[in-house]
């Protein structure tokens, strides 16, 4: 059975992240939305070539580019990517345009770029890449359905090289309609304390994050993915009595899990659930990151980032700390994020 | 006649999100597909429809186009004799 390396890494975030792994990280509080750090796109593309592209596919190329330079291979087997809310950015336009112009004048373009799969096929193209090409739209576990399907790939040498990614991109009318729903929290609530939350809603964000992955350890590994595992719908203690099960099922014993990345968002309602598998894990050094990246629905892809970089560096900058353990060096380390009690993810990866 | 010129320029300019470009950097007589702004064929049909919203021009047959859009010599040329508002 093959394995399955992270060899390439590139993000688009609240950070600058474009650049390689932040050593300081900006943290805001007092804000309920993150705007991101836009990377320099000329670098990347023309205007003309951008001219059709909203900023998810931008970033989505963005980080892409780095990925598979950074992992030296520019021909991935498959290129699959996740996304919860697709290109709601042209989806937004095309729809304005409906009401606006009474159901006339309704042009190509937004309609075009509007579906989910934009990011995938528009890498596809700019590759000239005409290999297996997939894009999961499941909520919080979009990543992750697209880390698992570029897994079994890997595992089944049906590929040697996968490109995975998940994007997500926010829109001011979206943004309004996610407060109204409670989703973001209130304007000028702040500070928000995402550890210790004591209020609903979360601070929210956008953002786009690519690995390629390999079946090959390289010089620029970062980590191996041993396993991922995705559940619906969970209580807070069958989500921590899951967490075990699946190290157990790894044949590794919590004791041998270095590193605890948990999803915290801030959201007083769903924070239980973070709790209770950090409960079982009091021993190990616990992270956080949605205080730097925001919530979005592939914002656990960010958290695969930030757990990829520990590993291969063996340092967990001090903003992303949750506690005060440490540990001599990190080999295994957890991953565990949900939304809103639903869409749960297990992520296991080691060095 | 100049003024319709620019004006075409801005609007293709916001249609097509030319990022980057102003109206200064296309000459009249250059061309907009192929050469020059190098559009394709999905900025044809932009093209197509703001001349149907904006000039209540319709274009039945898409062959037209081409010549329509050959230059903003073209277009301006085309908007002054069969625009209906």
């Amino acid at each position: 059975m093959g394995k399955t390396f992270i060899n390439g890494i590139g993000c688009v975030s609240a950070q600058d992240t474009v650049n390689g792994f932040p050593s300081e990280f900006i943290i805001d509080p007092s804000t309920n939305y993150l705007e991101i750090v836009k990377p320099d796109y000329k670098d990347y593309f023309s205007p003309i070539a951008s001219r059709r592209m909203a900023k998810g596919v931008k970033n989505g190329i963005v980080a892409s580019t780095v990925a598979m330079k950074e992992a030296g291979n520019e021909s991935p087997d498959a290129i699959i990517t996740g996304t919860g809310m697709g290109c709601i950015e042209d989806s937004d336009k095309f729809l304005k345009a409906i009401i606006d112009n009474k159901e006339e004048f309704l042009t190509p373009t937004s309609f075009i770029q509007s579906t989910h799969n934009t990011v995938a096929s528009t890498i596809a193209i700019n590759l000239g890449c005409k290999a297996y090409n997939f894009t999961y739209v499941n909520g919080a576990v979009s990543f992750e359905s697209a880390l698992y399907d570029a897994k079994l790939q890997l595992d089944a040498d049906e590929a040697h090289s996968v490109l995975i990614g998940g994007v997500e991109e926010m829109t001011e009318y979206t943004k309004s309609l996610f407060k109204l729903a409670g989703f973001i929290k209130p304007d000028d609530s702040g500070p928000h304390n995402i550890l210790e939350a004591d209020t609903k809603a979360t601070v929210f964000s956008e953002g786009a994050t690519f690995f390629m992955l390999e079946d090959e350890r390289k010089d620029s590994t970062y980590a191996e993915i041993l396993d991922v595992e995705i559940v619906n719908k969970l209580t807070p203690e069958e989500a921590a009595e899951h967490a075990e099960a699946f190290i157990r099922r790894n044949n590794l014993t919590l004791h041998e899990i270095d590193a605890v990345v948990l999803g915290y968002n801030g959201d007083s309602e769903f924070d239980g659930y973070f709790k209770a598998v950090a409960k079982n894990f009091d021993f190990a050094p616990q992270m956080y990151y949605k205080h730097v990246s925001g919530e979005y629905n592939t914002a656990s892809a960010f958290g695969l980032y930030v757990g990829a970089n520990i590993l291969k560096s063996q340092q967990i900058p001090s903003d992303l700390k949750a506690n005060d353990e440490s540990r001599p060096a990190y080999r295994n380390m957890l991953l565990y994020n949900q939304y809103r009690g639903l869409d749960h993810s297990f992520t296991l990866i080691s060095v | 006649m100049e003024a319709l010129k620019q004006e075409l320029k801005e609007k293709i300019i916001a249609v097509l999100n030319l990022e980057d470009i102003t109206p200064a950097d296309i000459a009249n007589d250059a061309p907009l597909f192929g050469e020059g702004l190098s559009l394709d064929s999905i900025d044809a049909l932009e093209l197509i429809v703001l001349l149907d919203k904006d000039y209540g021009i319709k274009l039945t047959d898409p062959k037209e186009g081409k010549a329509i859009f050959q230059s903003i010599d073209t277009m301006a040329d085309y908007v002054t004799t069969h625009r209906t508002k």
